[in-house]
């Protein structure tokens, strides 16, 4: 059986698509926004994504690590909101974590999620529970790990880890914000979805539905 | 003398918080401000925040002043993307921002360095009003 990697063009295609389903959910994440926060989070994510689609062709001749950090600085640049900061060392961390490289199998795409995932983390001093788009990320990681750990495939493991992120998206109506604006509500927070869980679950959709339609 | 670089959300509220500042300290410090995002919506600018603090920097340091959520995490950024010569000399104060500023810029304009400018904008969380 071959084991399935991950192009330099595989990983553009992707980025093509999240551009592309950040702006099909504009007005879907800024409404989620709207009930507990300042109501821009579609509105940033947009203006970021599309920035980084214009400024594309800038660096796609460079290696995944390169693109992934360069795509990372045009996000801290131009999204303006708390997501800019977060996404951006999302990005820039992920590229670290792949510097140079020209594909990746299954460990890079762990390492690399890893990588971003912890500098949210202390990007934004938040952790699994508190409301935001940890909720989303970090039980995706986990059942990625725990999916490959247990012998399956990545067109596998990385829809395992898509659905655990909606769960987790479905557990932030549960619960109360703890970071960001949605915190001033406090327990008014409770029976609304976090809006960044929500944008962290569709990336990671994104990347599991490309998955799925390669050739093993 | 330590600059001052105000960081909001608002274009407006750095303008006026400017204003306030300047009328304080008659032009004898260097202040910069970043209000709102460069196509101006409410939020932040990593860029600018940096242009901002290499243009306050004149030896002593720069003391940055933050509104909400993002000022923090955008300031934070700035102080990373800046050269290692700015190592050290630029903090952020864990301040409200109105009179945290006035408090720091008053007291950077009578030649405080950096440490007790950034305390005395501090110790502005415990001003009492009322």
């Amino acid at each position: 059986m071959m084991i399935l990697m991950l192009t330099k063009s595989d990983v553009t295609n992707i980025l093509d698509v999240i551009i592309k389903i950040i702006e099909d959910n504009r007005q879907y994440l800024t409404d989620l926004d709207a009930a507990i926060g300042d109501a821009d989070h579609g509105i940033n994510l947009d203006r970021g994504f599309k920035a980084v689609r214009d400024k594309m062709t800038q660096f796609l001749d460079k290696d995944i690590g390169t693109i992934l950090k360069n795509v990372g600085m045009v996000l801290v640049s131009t999204v303006g909101g708390a997501s800019g900061p977060l996404y951006g060392t999302f990005f820039m961390r992920m590229g670290n974590a792949v510097s140079g490289k020209s594909v990746l199998d299954e460990n890079d795409i762990v390492a690399m999620f890893e990588a971003g995932l912890s500098g949210i983390k202390e990007r934004g001093k938040a952790q699994f529970g508190d409301k935001t788009m940890i909720d989303a990320m970090e039980p995706a990681l986990n059942e990625l790990k725990k999916a490959l750990s247990e012998g399956r495939n990545l067109k596998e493991a990385i829809g395992a880890a898509a659905n655990a992120a909606y769960n987790g998206v479905l557990m932030t109506k549960d619960i109360a914000a703890k970071k960001g604006r949605a915190s001033y509500l406090g327990e008014r927070s409770i029976g609304h979805q976090d809006p960044g869980a929500t944008s962290a679950y569709l990336m990671i959709k994104t990347v599991a539905d490309y998955v799925d339609k390669l050739q093993q | 003398m330590v600059g001052i670089v105000i960081v909001s959300h608002s274009k407006k509220v750095a303008d006026g918080l400017y204003e306030l500042a300047d009328q304080m300290t008659g032009g004898k410090i260097r202040i910069g401000k970043s209000g709102g995002t460069k196509d101006g919506r409410l939020g932040t600018n990593v860029d600018e925040i940096v242009e901002e603090i290499k243009k306050c920097e004149s030896g002593d340091g720069v003391l940055v002043l933050v509104d909400l959520g993002s000022s923090v995490m955008s300031a934070q950024m700035a102080l990373e993307f800046l050269d290692g010569e700015y190592a050290g000399k630029v903090e952020i104060a864990d301040a409200p921002l109105v009179e945290g500023t006035i408090a720091a810029s008053v007291e950077a304009s009578i030649g405080s360095d950096i440490l007790k400018v950034k305390e005395v904008a501090e110790a502005a969380k415990n001003l009492v009003k009322i």
